[in-house]
C-alpha cells in the first residue's frame, strides 16, 4: 500500500438543508488502484461523487487531487468543467447520459472538445480549413477509433448512440470518459443493468484501463461480484458515514458492514448498535 | 379514435359511424351555439340587440355530422393503410430526392431573376423568401443546433436594421462597412441577452427571450431622439453596386455599364445580395457543424450535464451560439433596412419571431434544407392564399397541424452526422436498430 495518493478526501460534509448526505468523510484513493465506494441505497455515494466532480460544492471539507506529474488541484474550488478539463477527472453517470441523437464517433469527439477547440484556433482556423486542424481532427478520430475498438463497437461508429443496447451504452459512456485522458475515472454504477457476460467484460475493460493507461478508478457499485473481484481498496458508507475502509477481504468480514448490508435481528439491535458505534 | 376499435372487422359499420357522427355533432353544437347561434348587434338606437342565427347553426352542425359520418365510414378502412403508406412514401421521396434537392434548390435560386425578370411581384416575393430563409438559418443555430428556445429572435433583426440605418445616415458610411458593423452590434446584443439567461432552460428561457424581444421593441418605440420612435427612420441609404448607385444618373449603374436604366436592376441586385448573405450563412453553419464548436452546440442540446462532465464550458458555448445566431439576424436586419429604405418598430413585433421560429420548427430543427423549404412553402402559400384574405391564417394553421401530425420532427427530420467513420459502406451492418 505504498503507492502515491491521487485523491485525498478530507473531512467532507455535504448538507442539503437539514439533511446530512455525507458526514465528515475522509478517505484516500491511490494512484493506479481501483477504489470502490459501496454502501446501501441513500448512503451518500453519488453525493460524494458529485462533490469530487464539482457538480456539488461540499459544505465542509477539502478534496485534494495530485497528478502523477506532481500537479495539485483543490477540487472543491473548481467549477465542474475545469475539473474535467484541467484536473482530468472524468465521470460516468448512474443513469447513462450519452448524446443520444449523435453518432458514437461524434460522442467520442465531443469528449475531446478542448483539445480540438484549441487546434481549431477557437473555430477561426477550422472555419477556413487549416491543415493544422485537419491533422488534429484526424488524431481525434484515431483516438475515438481506438476506444471504439476497445469496447467492440467500431462497426457501429456511425449509428446514433441512442440506438445502442443498454450494455453497449454503458461501455460507450466509459469510452467517452476515457477520451478526456483522465488521471482519475469515476464510475457511478457501471455494472447496473448488465447481464453476467457483460459484467465480466466490464471487469476486463476496467482492469485493462488501469493497466494500460495507468488511470486510477473510483467506483460506485452495487454488484458485489464486480466490486470484490476488481477493487484494490473498498470504502463502505452508511447514512453518510464511513463505516469501513480496507481491502476486499477485510471489508467482507467487517461486522459493521455485514450489519449495514444484511440488517440484524431485533434482539441483536443493541449489540449490533454497540459494534457500529452508536 | 376509430382505429382503436377493431380496425377492419366490418367494411361498413353504419351504426358505429352514426354514433361517432352524433357525438361529433354534439361537440360542434356545444362549440357553436354561442359563437354562431347567438349574436348581439348594435340596434338603431345604439342599444345592443340580440339576434339569433339558428339556421346557420343547424347547417354547421349538420355539416360536421355528415362529414364525420363519411369520414368514420371510409377512414376506418383506409386509415391504417394510409397511415402506413403515406409517411413511408413521403420519407422515401424525401430521402431519394434529398441529395439533389439542395443542388436543385440552389440552381433555381440563382436563376430566379433570369426566369422572372419582368415580374416585379415575384422578385419581391423571392427577396422576402430568401430574407426569411436567412433569418431561419440564423435562428437554426440557436434553436436547432444548440437547443436554446429563443422567442425574441426578432430583437437581433431589429438591432441589425437600426444599426445599419443609424450608422449609414449619421456617419455616411457605405453599405459594405455598415453591414459587418450591424452584424457585430447584433452579436453584442446576443451576448447581452445570453448572460442573464445562461442558467435558464426550456420554457423559462423562452419566456425571458420573449421579454427581451419586447424590451428591444419598446426601446425603439420610446427612445425618440435616437430612433425616431413610432415614426421610425426614413430615407435609409439604398445600396449601391460597389459605389455605383442604381439611378438614372450619368454615374449610375445602368449608365456605367451602357444599359438602359431600369428600376429592376436594383431589385435583382438586392436579390443576389440577400442570396449571397443567406448562402454565406449556410456555408458558415455547415462548416461550424463539423467543427468542435458545432458538435459542442449539438451536445449541449442533447445533454448539458454530460457536456460539463466532459470539460466543456457550457457558458461560453451557449454565448457563442447566441452571438452567432444574433449576428446573422443582424445581417438580415441590415439588408431589410436597405431594401425598405424605411424602418419602424412595427416591423419587429413578436409575430415576426414566431414566424421565423415556425420556419425552423416546420423545416426540421437543425436542417438547413428544411429551413429553406419551409420558408419557401410558408411564404409561398401565404401569397397563394392572398385572395382568401381572412381565411388564410386558418389554412396556414391547418397546414401546420397536418405537417406536425405527419412529420412531427419537421419536413426534413433526418439528422446528417457531422462526421462519418465510413465503415458502414464496406461492411453493411446487419444488426442495425431503428432509433428509439
Amino acid at each position: 500500500m505504498n503507492k502515491p495518493v491521487i485523491l485525498n478526501v478530507e473531512h467532507v460534509t455535504m448538507r442539503f438543508g437539514g439533511l446530512v448526505a455525507v458526514s465528515d468523510l475522509s478517505f484516500l484513493a491511490r494512484q493506479g488502484e481501483i477504489t470502490a465506494l459501496i454502501g446501501p441505497n441513500g448512503a451518500g455515494k453519488t453525493t460524494m461523487f458529485n462533490c469530487i466532480t464539482g457538480f456539488y460544492k461540499p459544505t465542509v471539507g477539502r478534496l485534494k487531487l495530485r497528478h502523477p506529474d506532481g500537479a495539485r488541484y483543490l477540487l472543491e474550488r473548481m467549477p465542474e468543467f475545469r475539473i474535467a478539463r484541467q484536473a482530468r477527472v472524468a465521470r460516468t453517470f448512474q443513469n447513462v447520459r450519452l448524446f443520444a441523437g449523435m453518432t458514437l464517433l461524434e460522442n467520442l469527439l465531443v469528449a475531446q472538445h478542448n483539445t480540438l477547440m484549441l487546434a481549431s484556433g477557437f473555430t477561426l482556423l477550422g472555419l477556413f480549413g487549416s491543415p493544422h486542424y485537419a491533422r488534429a481532427e484526424a488524431g481525434g478520430i484515431g483516438k475515438a477509433r481506438y476506444w471504439l475498438d476497445r469496447i467492440g463497437l467500431a462497426e457501429r461508429a456511425d449509428d446514433v448512440a441512442g440506438a445502442l443496447p443498454y450494455g453497449a451504452q454503458r461501455r460507450l459512456e466509459i469510452a467517452r470518459a476515457m477520451c478526456i485522458d483522465p488521471v482519475l475515472l469515476c464510475l457511478d454504477e457501471p455494472a447496473a443493468g448488465l447481464n453476467n457476460r457483460e459484467s465480466a467484460a466490464l471487469n476486463e475493460l476496467l482492469l485493462a484501463i488501469r493497466h494500460e493507461h495507468g488511470t486510477s478508478i473510483l467506483l460506485i457499485e452495487h454488484d458485489m461480484g464486480v466490486v470484490m473481484e476488481i477493487s484494490d481498496h473498498i470504502i463502505v458508507l452508511d447514512y453518510g458515514l464511513k463505516i469501513a475502509d480496507g481491502t476486499p477481504v477485510e471489508v467482507r468480514n467487517d461486522q459493521k458492514v455485514i450489519a449495514a448490508y444484511l440488517g440484524v435481528a431485533d434482539d441483536e439491535v443493541g449489540q449490533a448498535g454497540a459494534e457500529v458505534g452508536l | 379514435m376509430p382505429r382503436d376499435s377493431e380496425p377492419s372487422t366490418k367494411l361498413l359499420d353504419v351504426p358505429a359511424a352514426l354514433r361517432e357522427a352524433a357525438l361529433a355533432a354534439l361537440v360542434a353544437f356545444g362549440l357553436f351555439v354561442l359563437m354562431i347561434g347567438i349574436r348581439t348587434e348594435q340596434g338603431p338606437t345604439g342599444a345592443l340587440v340580440l339576434s339569433t342565427r339558428f339556421g346557420l347553426l343547424a347547417v354547421m352542425v349538420a355539416a360536421v355530422f355528415v362529414g364525420r359520418f363519411l369520414r368514420a365510414l371510409t377512414w376506418r378502412r383506409t386509415n391504417a393503410a394510409l397511415e402506413r403508406i403515406l409517411p413511408d412514401f413521403v420519407t422515401a421521396i424525401a430521402s431519394g430526392v434529398a441529395p439533389y434537392a439542395a443542388a436543385a434548390f440552389l440552381v433555381f435560386a440563382l436563376l430566379v431573376p433570369v426566369l422572372f425578370y419582368s415580374n416585379r411581384y415575384l422578385l419581391d416575393l423571392a427577396i422576402l423568401i430568401v430574407t426569411y430563409t436567412m433569418l431561419g438559418f440564423g435562428l437554426n443555430i440557436v434553436v436547432g443546433l444548440a437547443g436554446l428556445l429563443d422567442l425574441g429572435y426578432v430583437a437581433f433583426y431589429a438591432v441589425g436594421a437600426y444599426s445599419y440605418a443609424l450608422i449609414a445616415q449619421d456617419f455616411g458610411l457605405s453599405f459594405w462597412i455598415c453591414l459587418p458593423l450591424a452584424g457585430v452590434l447584433a452579436a453584442f446584443a446576443g451576448l447581452l441577452l445570453g448572460f442573464p439567461v445562461l442558467r435558464l432552460r426550456g420554457d423559462y428561457l423562452a419566456i425571458v427571450t420573449l421579454g427581451f424581444g419586447e424590451i428591444i421593441r419598446l426601446i425603439l418605440l420610446n427612445w425618440q431622439d435616437l430612433t425616431g420612435g413610432p415614426n421610425g427612420i426614413s430615407g435609409v441609404p439604398r445600396p449601391s453596386f460597389f459605389g455605383l448607385p442604381f439611378t438614372a444618373a450619368d454615374h449610375g449603374f445602368a449608365a456605367t455599364f451602357g444599359l438602359e436604366y431600369s428600376p429592376t436592376h436594383r431589385i435583382v441586385f438586392l436579390y443576389y445580395l440577400i442570396l449571397a448573405l443567406a448562402l454565406t450563412t449556410n456555408w458558415v453553419t455547415l462548416r461550424l457543424r463539423r467543427l468542435p464548436i458545432g458538435r459542442a452546440w449539438e451536445a449541449l442540446r442533447e445533454d448539458e450535464i454530460a457536456c460539463r462532465a466532459l470539460g466543456i464550458n457550457t457558458t461560453t458555448t451557449k454565448l457563442t451560439a447566441f452571438a452567432m445566431g444574433a449576428m446573422f439576424g443582424g445581417f438580415a436586419g441590415a439588408f431589410f433596412a436597405t431594401r425598405q429604405g424605411f424602418i419602424s418598430p412595427e416591423s419587429f413585433t413578436f409575430s415576426e419571431s414566431a414566424f421565423v421560429l415556425a420556419i425552423v420548427v416546420l423545416g426540421g430543427m437543425g436542417s438547413q434544407l428544411g429551413v429553406a423549404t419551409a420558408a419557401t412553402v410558408m411564404l409561398g402559400a401565404f401569397e397563394l392564399f392572398r385572395e382568401f384574405e381572412q381565411y388564410r391564417m386558418l389554412v396556414f394553421g391547418a397546414a401546420m397541424v397536418v405537417v406536425m401530425i405527419y412529420r412531427p420532427r419537421g419536413l426534413v427530420s433526418r439528422r446528417t452526422p457531422s462526421i462519418l467513420l465510413g465503415q458502414r459502406a464496406a461492411a453493411a451492418d446487419p444488426h442495425v436498430e431503428a432509433p428509439q
